[in-house]
């Protein structure tokens, strides 16, 4: 980690960013380039998931898009039965949460290796996708929520102010819940990697032995945040969901799931910028591909995938990083001494 | 009775097409302790090639036992000796490389054939149970599993491929002592793998229609059935696909097939929370 | 942690206990005692069932058969965290820090469980100090020489604060005015708290030992003051004996 910011100067500078973002984004561009931002912050918010569990926390899951899928459907299914969109939003960040810790039970206090996490969550959003897939029909719904198998749910409500379900939140609200939701995520894994439990977090991922033998319980840490990163991943689907009213359950398949690993080690492993950046370059990629012809999105996404598995491991924020690192006078960069000091 | 009869033979065939489907991803996994992310995309393209081969006029049977096979053995070789080889040792890194080619294959075979479902027409007709008909076809796939188990099995006791291979399960060195690099031994198990799926590929073609996404069909239950065989190669995927084969087969039987698929899941999950190295893990451990 | 425990209880006691690796018994059914405050030092040869016992005692392994117990309590196949808990502290035989945290966080990290942050700060820092740590605490432990390594791997144990401290070969790879160090060290500590050391160099094992237990081919061979041990002709046979040759 010592060649990426992670002080409270590098934090403050990402939440500056986003702040201009948030409310600089709808003054420049047009509605539709902000309504098309809107959707790469929802994968943003779900490629940090991905980043913080992976990054930090060392759990290697290759089904996030489980806990992201769940959030989009958990929040259609309920607003669809509520009316109000409050309890929803809450729901799409508990439930994959829940479901998260679950799953996350089994795995870890059945102390599987990392390589096994990997096939186990993807298998189970493999599932999920095949589950969902053949939900068509009256057989299958809640309440008043149609599951509508692999057509998924068209017309899903969106968001509102709290408390007023004839408030709806139009497309440029839509974009400062997301962005905002963005910022709050950030801050929020930036605060808990700052905390002891954030730096017991990391020393698991550096050597769990040793944490075990200082008396830690790494399969609770472990639990907890693959907990978190289920409800933070069920909030982006939540935002995916109200971005086109729609939900279908391609959320859960295989290019979903490779798509936030993609974000992630596109990114930069072990940071949170990262894969914020990932996810808007991969973003920007696939709807330039989407416009074309001649190239398949997938044999894109692969190519990418191995390009960077086998050339560039740690991802382009690091490396850009510490180039930069290299070019600038020390003090800039930020030494080791400083570094613990902030953090401490 | 005649009920009876036939859900024992589609709880059979079931097995046997779970154990067609494993073999070639457990290959693999034993030998070298990696997931093979591609897994399914070789039994696609091993259907593709079986397709492709039978409407030019290939015989059926050959183009499935012997084309799919070979041609997907040799694209593993290529694939292995360009990418999976720079990553030994590197477990997850392997794995998301392998990913990356899944997705990567998918996407050509899009691009070259459509993202279309083609099929052949199974042979062979079928034969009654009782007052139920069924499939001979599913006779024809117990049988190509069975055999493939135990020519595999005699591959690896008999020869002095297999005694190599053994040798660089147990121990990497020994391998090396028995005059043999290891990565040659690596090589070759990825192209075997490969080679099983596309056999699997070519048995199931048709059976399944085939797509470009069919491998996502099939990999779910893979994966299941061989980590929780664990790393006996045989006698693992055998096991294991006997018991999450009849799980699948009961619980489709009662409900639908794709809650068949979420029993095994959970059934799986609930297993490693208990035999977390497989069930080979625990016992049979000095099996193949 | 620390209850009025009558004296007669000791601190450790393992009675039997036996770990079979398939056919091998690398550890054959010990009967190990260790009081209070007491020093005791592991000496054998290489495969002697050394490292096992520490990772019995430590929860790593699960002992085949035979009892482990702290203080009286039965800790017999318990998680690791469970024994650390319980006041069990153990520097590995090969380093086992966080290579991608700092010195200073390594040891926080170690001093942080169930204290207030200010007092694990102190802790940290106050343990730094003594292991002379204190001017590479901002440096990435992973960058650090093997020596300076084990150092901080002692601080992290040290910083636990636990009442049994495990050495698995601390003056392993460590310059001769380390070693003198490290002695000095390990003198120190015990003033406070109990200790096993594994350690091969017999000039270190008599600048801090009196009690010398050897093991070899899985069992206890001897258990005596260390003069004694070195003059024993078994002893000498199987492991003093193989090092001059």
């Amino acid at each position: 980690m010592s060649s990426v910011p992670s002080g409270w100067r590098g934090c403050l500078l990402v939440i500056l960013a986003g702040f201009v973002l948030l409310f600089g984004l709808p003054q420049v561009v047009s509605l539709y380039g902000v309504v098309q931002m809107t959707v790469f912050v929802a994968m943003a918010v779900f490629a940090l998931s991905q980043g913080f569990i992976w990054g930090f926390g060392g759990i290697m899951s290759f089904g996030q898009s489980a806990f992201f899928g769940l959030g989009g459907y958990v929040y259609a299914v309920s607003v669809i039965n509520m009316g109000d969109s409050t309890i929803p939003v809450l729901l799409a960040i508990a439930v994959p949460a829940a479901f998260a810790a679950l799953l996350g039970y089994f795995m870890f206090f059945g102390r599987i290796s990392d390589a096994y996490v990997g096939v186990i969550t993807l298998t189970v959003t493999i599932i999920l996708f095949n589950v969902v897939n053949s939900t068509s029909g009256d057989f299958y719904t809640i309440g008043q929520a149609a599951l509508g198998g692999f057509n998924g749910m068209p017309n899903v409500p969106p968001l509102n102010v709290p408390g007023y379900p004839d408030a709806a939140f139009g497309p440029i609200d839509t974009w400062y819940f997301a962005m905002g939701a963005l910022i709050l995520v950030y801050i929020l894994l930036r605060g808990i990697l700052a905390s002891r439990f954030g730096r017991v977090v990391v020393a698991i991922r550096e050597n769990e032995t040793r944490v075990q033998l200082l008396g830690y319980d790494a399969r609770v840490y472990k639990l907890l945040v693959f907990t978190i990163g289920g409800g933070v991943a069920g909030l982006g689907g939540c935002i995916f969901t109200n971005w086109g009213a729609f939900i279908s359950p391609t959320i859960f398949g295989l290019a979903s799931a490779a798509q936030v690993l993609i974000f992630v080690l596109v990114g930069g492993l072990g940071t949170l910028v990262g894969p914020v950046l990932g996810a808007f370059g991969i973003e920007y990629l696939i709807s330039i591909i989407g416009t074309q012809q001649t190239l398949n999105a997938n044999l894109v996404l692969g190519a990418v995938l191995v390009a960077f598995v086998l050339l560039v491991p740690q991802g382009l924020v690091p490396v850009v990083w510490s180039g930069i690192g290299r070019l600038l006078p020390r003090r800039f960069a930020g030494t080791g001494e400083q570094t613990a000091e902030a953090q401490s | 009775m005649a009920l009876t009869g036939l859900l024992l033979f589609n709880t059979l065939t079931g097995i046997a097409t779970l154990v067609l489907i494993c073999l070639g991803l457990g290959i693999i996994y034993g030998m070298m302790k990696i997931i093979n992310l591609a897994h399914g995309e070789f039994v696609m393209l091993g259907a593709y090639v079986t397709v492709f081969a039978a409407n030019a006029g290939v015989n059926l049977w050959v183009a499935m036992l012997i084309l799919a096979p070979v041609a997907v053995g040799l694209i593993g070789l290529v694939v292995e000796r360009c990418f999976i080889r720079f990553l030994y040792g590197r477990i997850i890194d392997t794995m998301l490389a392998s990913w990356g080619l899944s997705l990567a294959i998918i996407g050509i075979v899009t691009s070259l054939f459509g993202n279309t479902v083609r099929g052949i027409s199974a042979p062979l007709g079928s034969f009654p149970i009782g007052h139920y008909r069924t499939s001979l076809y599913g006779v024809f796939i117990i049988a190509v599993a069975v055999l493939a188990v135990v020519g595999l099995y005699a591959l690896l006791r008999m020869t002095r491929f297999g005694l190599v291979v053994r040798a660089t399960m147990g121990n990497p060195r020994m391998a090396a002592a028995l005059g043999v690099a290891p990565p040659r031994i690596y090589m070759a198990t990825f192209a075997l793998g490969a080679g099983f799926a596309g056999l699997a590929g070519g048995v199931l073609a048709p059976v399944s229609g085939v797509s470009p996404v069919m491998g996502a069909a099939f990999i779910a239950r893979a994966f299941i059935t061989v980590l929780g065989g664990g790393p006996a190669i045989i006698t693992g995927t055998s096991i294991a696909s006997a018991l999450f084969g009849s799980i699948d087969e009961f619980a489709t039987f009662l409900t639908t097939p794709v809650f068949g698929q979420v029993a095994l899941l959970l059934a799986a999950i609930i297993m490693i929370r208990f035999l977390p190295q497989g069930i080979t893990g625990r016992v049979f451990r000095r099996s193949l | 942690m620390k209850l009025p425990v009558p004296d007669a209880t000791p601190l450790l006691e393992a009675k039997g206990a036996t770990m079979r690796f398939g056919g091998v018994v690398a550890v054959n059914e010990v009967d190990f005692t260790l009081r209070e405050m007491e020093l005791r030092c592991l000496i054998g040869p290489n495969g002697a069932g050394k490292s096992t016992f520490f990772k019995m005692l430590t929860g790593q392994l699960k002992p085949s058969a035979g009892q482990i117990r702290l203080r009286g309590e039965n800790v017999t196949g318990a998680e690791p965290h469970h024994i650390a808990r319980r006041g069990v502290g153990i520097k590995t035989q090969v380093p086992n820090v966080f290579n991608g945290l700092s010195v200073y966080e390594n040891v926080f990290v170690a001093a942080g469980r169930r204290k207030s942050r200010a007092s694990a700060k102190r802790i940290t820092e106050q343990t730094l100090e003594r292991v002379r740590l204190t001017g590479i605490t901002g440096r990435m432990v992973g960058q650090l020489a093997h020596g300076q390594r084990q150092w901080v791997e002692i601080a992290t144990v040290l910083a636990q604060e636990p009442d049994l401290i495990l050495l698995d070969e601390p003056a392993a790879g460590m310059t001769h005015d380390e070693v003198l160090r490290t002695a000095e060290l390990i003198r120190e500590i015990n003033r406070a708290q109990a200790l096993i050391v594994v350690e091969h160099d017999m000039q270190f094992i008599r600048m801090i030992a009196t009690t010398v237990t050897v093991f070899n081919q899985g069992r206890i061979l001897v258990e005596d003051h260390v003069d004694r041990v070195m003059a024993n002709q078994a002893v000498r046979d199987v492991y003093l004996g193989k090092q001059a040759a």
